[in-house]
């Protein structure tokens, strides 16, 4: 269940609240236990989903999340951010007539109970003796970290910054990742025995060669280097990447600035440019922070590739959406913007993605007011460590090349998550992290 | 407060101040031209300031009082902790190996950033001439320093109060115009200091670097708060700098941007002056 709309614009605390109890247990008994269910196969871990719903429909709490943590070490985490419309609600059968389970929630609530009433901490195989450096200690890196802790290696994180989680911490906003649930699973990593170093750069604090002494490394290091559209007016005071704008608010704590010493700029009207979960987080922090949001994306709302619940969120809370407008300069004034000029769309016929094409209109430029401009265009793969290990083959988009093992062409490294993957999802960045782990763990012992 | 314990702090001037930190990680790996990022609390900013020079495990910085940040630092004592230093950040300064000319300049508190460099510079086999300069001689910072390194050493301040009157830029053309090869420059001060100084170069078409501080948050590429423009590209200054050719620098964009958070920053002081018997914040 969300808050409401008007409330919830003015604090940072968690839109949804999840299901209670009774709805839960009553969402689970909706599904019909498929044969073949068709939820497991949209699930990029491949959950046993029909399983672990009926283990709440029998009011088996802790059944259901062991059932969840095989595949999946962070349900209270992808539970709130995955993408389940593309995934395993969005394959679900009873969404064919009706409305699909909802597999988020259910999946979310359980492991809730669970960290409320204190998980237990797994047991770790017999320590091996062998030490892995893990780089990075977003999902994937924790993901990877866990899973080798608990195969008996010993396992260190090293974090370039001053806290852990990657985007969980300094990308997705507190409104719908709280930072207290975070930490809980970060303390459950490190409880396996994983020791994480933060304010440690590999390449720089760590160099390439004390990272090869180690019997294995993970490349966990995410997609963060922001994309700019290369367009006028782009270095005026008040623009600013996505990536920066969330980071002062969720790391730095600019939203409660000047008790905190990092400011943000807001002004009264602010242009996110993009329609991704990152730019929908960007427009909802701006509106939590009392400005005036217009999100402009070059294509139409059903291309946007954020989540519904997102989407939905941004519109409830007030952001106004311009789709198929397209930003061709930054106005300034006085060294600081003033606007932004664009231009329309015309949408052509979906592609083979589904997605359509687009071109400017001829003659259609205008411009819209703006103190501040959020561009949530695209990251790419931090250029920081990959600069100095020139040997690592990279993908035609900047992304490590890994095989199904993860392995990449640099004897004993491993890459997984948003460095290998291009920017990607939550769940998908532990999987390849996990595949990997296994995969380091067979070879360690052979 | 934190991990990173201050095993020195002192005043070198009425607002400069110098603070050897205890961070292996940091002093282990650090090279001329390269800095670091401070985050003292919980509630507190990460500020990046040069690396200065190194022993052992520890790092030295110096830094002028102008804000919140820095102010709060200058009340930090000997045997007090920082919650965060990251680093070393930003790509050495490119130094050759051998018989190379070199001056290096450095105004105000970026005189900070010069015996490191001077230092590697000479290790290097080069020939190192240093230009340091201060508005008068209270200002004036790491002059034994410097002069236990180079091999010449021009002082100056504006004031005429010690060394030679006038600005840094001086002795620099003195130099330039006497028809001595040279090799190198590297000029670090205020950014005006900077964009003026190596006008002083560019008719001799001499190789000259300067030091670009622009506003950071992350230092690690990851928000390009610090981008600045040079030969009309766009860089990180944490990651391809911070160090660049002075010639090729788009000075305004880097002013107008430094410039960014001016009310913020009053406004910060000012809650902290009323603020200030406690910062027991947001500390973990
Ligand atoms: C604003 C935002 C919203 C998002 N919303 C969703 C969502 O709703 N659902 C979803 O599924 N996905 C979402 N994503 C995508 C998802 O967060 C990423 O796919 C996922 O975090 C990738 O995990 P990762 O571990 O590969 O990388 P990251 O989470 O990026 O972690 C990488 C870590 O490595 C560190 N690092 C980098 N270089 C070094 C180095 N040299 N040395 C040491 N440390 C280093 C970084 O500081 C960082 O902490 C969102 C992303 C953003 C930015
Ligand atoms: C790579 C890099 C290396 C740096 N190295 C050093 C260093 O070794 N020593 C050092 O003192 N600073 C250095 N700086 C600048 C330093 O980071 C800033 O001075 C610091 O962030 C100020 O923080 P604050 O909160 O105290 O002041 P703020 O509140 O951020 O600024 C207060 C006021 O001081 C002005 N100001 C900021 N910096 C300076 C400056 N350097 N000189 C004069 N006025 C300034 C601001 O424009 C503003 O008006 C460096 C910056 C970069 C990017
Ligand atoms: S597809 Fe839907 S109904 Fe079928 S098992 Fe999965 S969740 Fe239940
Ligand atoms: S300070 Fe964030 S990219 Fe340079």
């Amino acid at each position: 269940m969300d808050r409401d709309a008007d409330l919830r614009v003015t604090d940072f605390k968690e839109v949804d609240l999840g299901l209670s109890r009774e709805e839960a247990v009553a969402e689970a008994k909706r599904c019909i236990q498929c044969k073949k269910p068709k939820c497991i196969s949209g699930c990029p871990v491949g959950i046993d989903i029909p399983a672990f719903i009926r283990a709440i429909a029998d009011e088996k709490f802790q059944d259901a999340v062991d059932i969840i943590k095989k595949d999946n070490m962070l349900p209270a985490v992808c539970g709130r951010v995955c993408p389940q419309e593309t995934q395993c609600q969005g394959v679900c059968v009873l969404g064919i007539k009706d409305t699909p389970i909802a597999i988020g929630q259910l999946e979310r609530f359980v492991a809730d109970i669970e960290r409320k009433k204190g998980a237990k901490c797994p047991k770790c195989a017999p320590a091996t003796g062998k030490k892995i450096a893990v780089v990075g200690s977003g999902p994937a890196g924790l993901a990877c970290a866990a899973e080798l802790a608990r195969r008996g290696h010993s396992v260190t994180i090293f974090e370039s910054l001053h806290e852990a989680g990657g985007v969980l911490m300094y990308g997705i906003p507190a409104f719908r990742m709280p930072k207290d649930i975070v930490q809980y699973e970060i303390n459950q990593v490190k409880k396996l025995g994983v020791e994480i170093k933060t304010n440690h750069i590999v390449g720089r604090s760590v160099s390439v060669q004390e990272l090869l002494s180690y019997s294995a490394v993970f490349l966990g290091t995410g997609a963060g280097l922001p994309y700019f559209m290369g367009i006028q007016g782009e270095n005026l005071p008040g623009v600013y990447s996505a990536n920066e704008f969330l980071t002062r608010v969720n790391l730095m704590g600019a939203n409660k600035f000047p008790e905190n010493d990092t400011p943000v700029k807001v002004g009264k009207k602010v242009v996110v440019v993009g329609g991704g979960n990152v730019a929908m987080d960007a427009a909802r922090v701006a509106r939590r922070m009392g400005a005036e949001v217009t999100l402009m994306y070059r294509r139409g709302e059903a291309d946007m590739p954020a989540r519904l619940d997102e989407v939905r969120h941004a519109k409830e809370e007030g952001v106004f959406f311009m789709t198929a407008t397209n930003p061709i300069a930054i106005l300034g004034e006085n060294n600081a913007v003033s606007g932004v000029k664009a231009v329309k769309m015309e949408l052509g016929t979906p592609g083979d993605d589904g997605r359509c094409s687009f071109y400017p209109v001829e003659g259609s430029e205008f411009a819209v007011e703006a103190d501040v401009v959020i561009e949530a265009i695209g990251q790419g793969p931090n250029p920081l460590l990959l600069r100095m290990l020139p040997e690592l083959t990279r993908n035609r988009n900047g992304s490590v090349a890994v095989n199904c093992l993860g392995e990449t062409s640099i004897e004993k490294v491993y890459a997984g998550g948003d460095v290998a993957t291009g920017a990607a999802t939550v769940i998908l960045a532990m999987g390849t992290a996990k595949e990997a782990a296994v995969a380091i763990d067979k070879k360690l012992r052979t | 407060m934190g991990n990173y314990t201050i095993v020195q702090a002192r005043a070198l001037s009425e607002a400069v101040f110098e603070m050897w930190i205890h961070a292996p990680q940091v002093a282990r790996h650090a090279k001329a031209g390269q800095f670091c990022i401070i985050h003292a609390d919980g509630a507190g900013e990460r500020v990046p300031l040069t690396i200065s020079a190194t022993k052992g495990d520890d790092i030295r910085i110096a830094f002028m009082a102008v804000g919140t940040t820095t102010k709060l630092l200058a009340t930090l004592k000997t045997g007090d902790e920082l919650r965060d230093v990251a680093g070393p950040l930003g790509m050495p300064s490119d130094i050759a190996e051998g018989s190379e000319t070199v001056i290096i300049v450095g105004g105000g508190v970026g005189v900070a950033c010069t015996p490191i460099l001077a230092q590697a510079a000479k290790d290097a086999g080069n020939y190192v001439i240093g230009i340091i300069g201060a508005r008068n001689r209270d200002l004036l910072i790491f002059e034994d320093d410097m002069r236990a390194i180079c091999d010449e050493l021009y002082v100056t301040t504006d004031d005429g109060s010690y060394g030679i009157k006038g600005f840094a830029s001086g002795p620099l053309k003195d130099l330039c115009e006497s028809g001595r090869k040279i090799d190198k420059v590297w000029i670090i001060g205020p950014g005006m200091m900077m964009k003026v100084t190596s006008e002083v170069t560019r008719p001799f078409g001499i190789k000259t670097y300067v030091s670009l501080n622009p506003v950071m948050v992350d230092g690690t590429g990851m928000c390009g708060s610090c981008r600045v423009t040079v030969g009309g590209e766009m860089k990180f200054a944490c990651v391809d700098g911070p160090e660049f050719d002075a010639h090729e620098v788009d000075w305004n964009d880097l002013m107008t941007r430094q410039r960014m958070y001016l009310s913020e920053e009053k406004q910060s002081m000012e809650y902290r002056e009323e603020h200030h018997e406690c910062r027991c914040r947001k500390v973990e």
